[in-house]
C-alpha cells in the first residue's frame, strides 16, 4: 500500500470582513435599550463578539449571526428584524453563486468540509452539474472506510500516454517502451485564470500551493520570470509565444508542457519530445462540437494528453453551446467506442466550482481536471470581475502574500480531497481512476425525469 | 378496529416565544387613542388590549392586505388611521428552497391551531423547482366529483405487516410514523414529545441509533428501535421490548457515509446510553461490515426475529441507482417493511456534498421500486414507507399516489416544534431553539406537553387534508391511492390549458 496522501491544513483567517448571508439586524425606532437580546437571548454571544455598544443599537451589518431568530422572537417590544445582507445577494453571478463563493471561503479558511444539519435546503436540481446525482452502495459491496482513514482510497491519477498492451520479443523480452507518465496525487491541476489582478503574487500562490499538494499549476510562457522559474518542477508551461524561445535548458527541466491545438500540434509535440523524451505534452483545445472527432484524430496521431477547456460557466464554444459534462461524456464515449480511450489522458476544465463538480466531471469521462476561479476565491476573491475591467480589487488580491495564499489554496484542496473521498467511499470505489467514466452508476436528471414523470399528466 | 380509533383532541399550542413569526407585520403608531376597536374587530385574535395602546401580539394570524374586502378590516376602520400592515421583512431570511418561509409558517400554524392556515400561506409545496414542487393532484371535475358521505367513512389506516406470516398484523390509523432521531442528536424533550405524539396517534416513533432512554419505556408499544452499524445502545433487552425493530443500512441525508455524532453532543448521559466516552465523537461506520450479500442480510433479519418472536422487521435503506434490487433483496431476506429514505431529507449533521449529490430524491426512487415490485408480483407482500423530503400532507399524498404505502417523518416534527431551518443542529449548543441539542439549559426551553401537542396538532391537520384529498378523488381509503399515477400531473409534462381548473 502506498503511503497515505495527506494534506496538512491550518486555520487561515481572512484578511477582509467576510460577506455573510444573514446580514442585517435592525432595531426599529422605539427600542428601550433593554439589552435583553444582547445580553440574555443570544446563544452565540454574537453581540459581544461584535463589540456592539448596547447603548447604540441601530442597524448593524452582521457577520457572526447564526440566524436563530431568538432575538427577533423575544424582543419585548417586537422591534428587531432581520434582513438579507444586500452585499451577499449581489456576490458573483448566476453561476458563481453566493452559496458557492461562501462555501469556498469556508473551506479555504478552515480546511474543513462544509457540514450542516437539518437536511438539504437547496433546489431540486438545476442546469449543468446540478442535473446529476452520484451513486452509493447499500449492502452487498466491499467495505469502505476511507473517510475516517481506516481504509485506503487512492486519488492518484496519471498524466500521459498509456500503454495498452506490452509487446514481447521472440525470447520473451519486453520490446515496447513505456512512454513517460506523471503521477499527481489528486486529480486537479491549477489552470491559468480567465481574469485576475495583475502581478506575480497570484501565480506564485498557485505555484506554492501546487508544490505543497504535489500537483501542477499552468503558467504562460509569456509570464515566465526568474521567480516563477524556481517552481519549474510544479509548473506546466503553456506555450503562448514562440516555441523556439523556450530553450533546451528549460525544456529539460520541466516535466509537462501545454500547447494550443493547431495544425502542427503533433509536430510541435514531437519536436519538444525529441529534446526531452521524458517531457509530457498536453494539447489544449477549446471544447466544442468538434472535440470528439479532434480527440480521436489526435489520439491516433500519438497525442498524450488532451485538455478540453470550456469557459468560466462550463460552456463550450459555438452558438448553441453544450455544458462541459455533456460534451466530455461524448468525447469519452467516442474514444471508448473506437477502442482508444485508455491510450490517452483527458483533462477537462472550465466551470468547475465545487468539489462535487470534480467527481461529476470524472464520472463523465475526464481523468483529471483543471480549476481556476475557485483558487482565486480561496484567497477571498468576490467574483466581482472588477479586475477584468482594470479596476482595483476590493480585497487587494494583487498584494496577497503568496505563502498565505498557498495555505488558503491548500486548505481548499484538502476540503475537496475529503469530499472526493466521501463520494468514492459512498460508491464503494477505492480509487479515483475507477470513477472515470462510471456513468452507469451516476444518475442523470433527464433520464430520471423521463422514466418517472413523462407518463404523468398525459390523460385521455 | 382502526375505523373507530379516537383521534386525539386538538388543543391550542401557541409559539413558545414571545413573538411568533408570520407573513405580515402589524404596527400601531402613536396616533392610537386606545379606543380598542381593533381588538373587537379582528376575528383572528391578532390584537390584545394594552395599557397605552393595543398590542398586535399575534400578527402571525393576520391575513394581510387581502382583509381589505372585509368589513372588519382594522386598517380602514381605525378612526385614527394608526394601523399599518406590511409584509414581514424577516420572511426574506427565513427558510430555504425546500422549506420556504411560507411552508414553515403554514406548518407552525397547523402545529399551533390544528387547522389549515387561514392566511394566504402556501403550506402545500416548497420552492425547490422540481419533484413534489412540480407535481399536482388532478381532481375529477373542477372541484372533484367527490365522495359523498362523511369524513369518518374515509379510512387513512395502513397495515404494516402484509407478509402473511404468523407475526402480528399491525394497523396504524394514519399512513405515517415518526423516523429515527437519536438521543444525543435531539434533546430528551424532543424525543419524548415525538414518542408521546406517536402514542396519541396510535402510530410509532423510532429511537434512532443512540440507545433507549428509560423515559421511553412507558411507551414501548409505540417504539421502533433501531439497529445500525455502531450498535449504540442496542441490547437484546431493547430488541425484546418493542413491536418493530428497524435495521438502518443507510440514511438519506448522508447515503453511504454512516453516522457521526460530534464530540460536544456526547454528554455524560449520551455517552452512558451509548456505552461510549463523554466528549468523544462517535462514528457509526458504513456499511454493516458483516453484510456482503442478501444472505448475510437475511441472517441479520433472522437474528432479530429469533430474539423477538413477535416483532416486525423494518429495513431502512437509501436510494442508489439499483434501489429496486435492494428492496427486493430485503423482501427475500424477510423484512416486513422497507423504508426508502430519499436523498434530500434527514436531520442530523451531514456533509453538504452528500446531502445534495449522493443518491436520488425519493420522487424518483419510489416509483422505480413500486413498479419493480409489481412486476415481480410481490408488491402486496411488503409495506413500503417513503421518507426523506416529505414536508407536507400534500407531499405525503403525492408519494402514496406514486407507490408508497405510507411515510416516515422527521424534519416536519422539528418544524412543528418551531425549528427554523437554520441548519446548525450539528453542533452541541448549535440549536438555539432547544430542539436538536443536548445542552441542559437549551433543552429547558421546551415543555413536554407543549411539544407533544404541537406534533399531534400538525399530524391531525395532515390527516384532515389527506381525507379531503381522498374525498375529492372519490376514494374511500388511502390504500386505494397507492400507485395511482393517473391522479397526478407533473407541470413540465402537462399543457397550460390543462392546468387551469384542474390542479390544486
Ligand atoms: S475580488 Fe473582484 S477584482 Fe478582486 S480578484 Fe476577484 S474578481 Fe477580481
Ligand atoms: S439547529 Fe436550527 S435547523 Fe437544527 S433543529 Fe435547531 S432550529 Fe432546527
Amino acid at each position: 500500500m502506498p503511503p497515505k496522501y495527506h494534506i496538512a491544513t491550518s486555520q487561515s483567517p481572512n484578511r477582509f470582513q467576510k460577506i455573510t448571508r444573514s446580514g442585517i439586524i435592525a432595531w426599529e425606532e422605539g427600542c428601550l435599550k433593554c439589552a435583553r437580546c444582547v445580553k440574555k437571548d443570544c446563544v452565540y454571544q454574537v453581540y459581544e463578539k461584535r463589540n456592539l455598544d448596547n447603548r447604540q443599537m441601530l442597524d448593524s451589518l452582521d457577520s457572526v449571526c447564526m440566524d436563530c431568530f431568538r432575538c427577533v422572537q423575544n424582543c419585548p417590544n417586537r422591534l428587531i428584524h432581520k434582513g438579507l445582507n444586500p452585499s451577499y445577494k449581489v456576490l458573483g453571478d448566476h453561476y458563481w453563486t453566493p452559496e458557492i463563493i461562501s462555501n469556498l471561503w469556508f473551506q479555504a479558511e478552515s480546511g474543513r468540509i462544509p457540514v450542516s444539519g437539518a437536511g438539504y435546503g437547496g433546489p431540486f436540481s438545476g442546469p449543468g452539474f446540478d442535473a446529476m446525482w452520484t451513486d452509493m452502495s447499500e449492502i452487498v459491496r466491499p467495505t469502505r472506510d476511507g473517510i475516517h482513514g481506516r481504509e485506503y482510497i487512492s486519488t492518484t491519477v496519471d498524466i500521459g500516454r498509456k500503454v495498452v498492451a506490452l509487446e514481447l520479443g521472440p525470447d520473451g523480452d519486453i520490446t515496447s517502451s513505456a512512454p513517460p507518465l506523471v503521477e499527481i496525487p489528486l486529480p486537479v491541476i491549477f489552470d491559468m485564470l480567465p481574469w485576475s489582478p495583475p502581478g506575480d503574487n497570484i501565480p506564485l500562490s498557485f505555484l506554492y500551493g501546487a508544490r505543497a499538494l504535489g500537483t501542477f499549476a499552468i503558467v504562460r510562457q509569456s509570464g515566465l520570470n526568474p521567480v516563477i522559474r524556481e517552481f519549474l518542477p510544479h509548473a506546466i508551461i503553456y506555450v503562448d509565444g514562440n516555441p523556439d524561445d523556450l530553450g533546451a535548458q528549460l525544456l529539460g527541466s520541466v516535466r509537462i508542457i501545454e500547447i494550443p491545438n493547431g495544425e502542427d500540434a503533433i509536430t510541435l509535440q514531437n519536436r519538444f519530445k525529441s529534446i526531452n523524451p521524458e517531457l509530457i505534452v498536453i494539447i489544449r483545445l477549446r471544447l466544442g462540437s468538434k472535440t470528439p472527432e479532434q480527440a480521436l484524430a489526435l489520439t491516433a496521431q500519438g497525442a498524450e494528453a488532451l485538455h478540453c477547456v470550456a469557459d468560466e460557466y462550463g460552456l463550450e464554444e459555438g452558438s448553441d453551446p453544450l455544458f462541459i459534462k455533456e460534451r466530455m461524456k461524448e468525447v469519452h464515449l467516442h474514444l471508448v467506442d473506437k477502442g482508444v480511450r485508455d491510450q490517452i489522458t483527458l483533462i477537462g476544465g472550465g466551470g468547475v466550482a465545487m468539489a462535487e463538480h470534480m467527481a461529476k466531471l470524472i464520472i463523465c469521462g475526464a481523468d483529471a481536471l483543471t480549476i481556476d476561479i475557485p483558487l482565486l476565491v480561496a484567497m477571498e476573491c468576490r467574483v466581482c470581475r472588477r479586475c477584468k475591467e482594470g479596476i482595483t480589487c476590493p480585497v487587494e488580491l494583487d498584494s496577497v502574500d503568496p505563502l498565505w495564499g498557498s495555505v488558503r489554496i491548500t486548505n481548499l484542496m484538502a476540503g475537496w480531497h475529503s469530499q472526493l473521498l466521501e463520494i468514492l467511499g459512498a460508491m464503494g470505489i477505492r480509487e479515483v481512476r475507477r470513477l472515470r467514466g462510471e456513468m452507469g452508476r451516476a444518475m442523470f436528471f433527464e433520464d430520471l425525469e423521463r422514466e418517472t414523470f413523462s407518463a404523468m399528466g398525459k390523460r385521455g | 378496529m382502526m375505523d373507530h380509533f379516537q383521534f386525539p383532541e386538538i388543543k391550542k399550542a401557541p409559539s413558545r416565544f414571545r413573538n411568533a413569526l408570520g407573513k405580515y407585520r402589524v404596527t400601531i403608531t402613536r396616533a392610537c387613542t386606545n379606543c380598542g376597536l381593533c381588538v373587537e374587530l379582528c376575528p383572528y385574535g391578532v390584537y390584545q388590549a394594552g395599557s397605552k395602546r393595543p398590542k398586535a401580539s399575534c400578527d402571525h394570524l393576520c391575513i394581510g392586505p387581502s382583509c381589505s374586502k372585509n368589513d372588519f378590516y382594522c386598517v380602514d376602520r381605525c378612526p385614527e388611521k394608526a394601523i399599518h400592515i406590511r409584509s414581514n421583512p424577516t420572511f426574506e431570511v427565513l427558510g430555504d428552497r425546500r422549506w420556504p418561509a411560507e411552508l414553515l409558517a403554514g406548518t407552525w400554524h397547523m402545529a399551533e391551531t390544528g387547522a389549515i392556515p387561514h392566511q394566504d400561506l402556501n403550506y402545500k409545496t416548497g420552492n425547490s423547482g422540481g419533484g413534489f414542487d412540480k407535481i399536482r393532484f388532478v381532481f375529477p371535475g373542477k372541484n372533484g366529483t367527490g365522495k359523498t358521505g362523511t369524513n369518518d367513512d374515509i379510512s387513512t389506516a395502513i397495515e404494516l405487516n402484509r407478509s402473511g406470516d404468523s407475526r402480528p398484523r399491525i394497523t396504524i390509523p394514519v399512513p405515517l410514523y415518526l423516523g429515527g432521531m437519536s438521543f444525543g442528536s435531539v434533546s430528551i424533550v424532543t424525543m419524548l414529545s415525538r414518542v408521546r405524539a406517536a402514542v396519541a396517534l396510535n402510530t410509532f416513533c423510532c429511537t434512532g441509533e443512540g440507545g433507549y432512554p428509560e423515559e421511553l419505556m412507558d411507551y414501548d408499544d409505540h417504539i421502533i428501535t433501531q439497529v445500525a452499524t455502531g450498535l449504540f445502545g442496542v441490547r437484546e433487552e431493547t430488541i425484546k421490548r418493542v413491536r418493530i425493530v428497524e435495521f438502518k443500512y443507510a440514511q438519506g441525508a448522508k447515503p453511504g457515509l454512516g453516522g457521526h455524532l460530534l464530540g460536544d453532543k456526547v454528554t455524560p448521559r449520551v455517552a452512558q446510553m451509548r456505552e461510549a466516552v463523554a466528549g468523544s465523537a462517535l462514528f457509526s461506520p458504513f456499511p454493516f461490515h458483516s453484510v456482503y450479500s442478501v444472505e448475510d442480510h437475511k441472517k441479520h433479519v433472522d437474528w432479530i426475529k429469533e430474539t423477538n418472536r413477535k416483532a416486525l422487521v423494518s429495513v431502512k435503506v437509501s436510494t442508489p441507482t439499483d434501489v429496486d434490487m435492494v428492496v427486493v433483496g430485503s423482501y427475500y431476506a424477510g423484512a416486513h417493511i422497507v423504508q426508502l429514505d430519499g436523498s434530500y431529507g434527514g436531520t442530523g449533521a451531514a456533509p453538504d456534498i452528500a446531502k445534495k449529490n449522493i443518491a436520488m430524491p425519493i420522487e424518483y426512487a419510489l416509483p422505480k421500486v413500486h413498479k419493480f415490485l409489481l412486476e415481480e408480483g410481490i408488491r402486496d407482500k411488503i409495506t413500503i414507507i417513503a421518507s426523506g423530503g416529505i414536508r407536507s400532507a400534500y407531499d405525503m399524498a403525492k408519494i402514496i399516489a406514486m407507490g408508497a404505502d405510507g411515510v416516515c417523518l422527521g424534519t416536519a416534527d422539528l418544524v412543528a416544534l418551531e425549528c427554523i431551518r437554520c441548519h446548525h443542529c450539528e453542533s452541541g449548543r448549535g440549536c438555539a431553539r432547544g430542539i436538536a441539542t443536548t445542552d441542559e439549559e437549551l433543552t429547558g426551553l421546551m415543555e413536554l406537553e407543549w411539544g407533544t401537542q404541537r406534533i399531534i396538532n400538525m399530524y391531525s391537520t395532515w390527516r384532515a387534508q389527506l381525507v379531503n384529498i381522498l374525498k375529492r378523488l372519490g376514494m374511500g381509503s388511502v390504500t386505494e391511492l397507492v400507485g395511482r399515477f393517473d391522479v397526478l400531473a407533473h407541470m413540465d409534462y402537462i399543457k397550460e390549458e390543462e392546468i387551469e381548473g384542474e390542479l390544486d
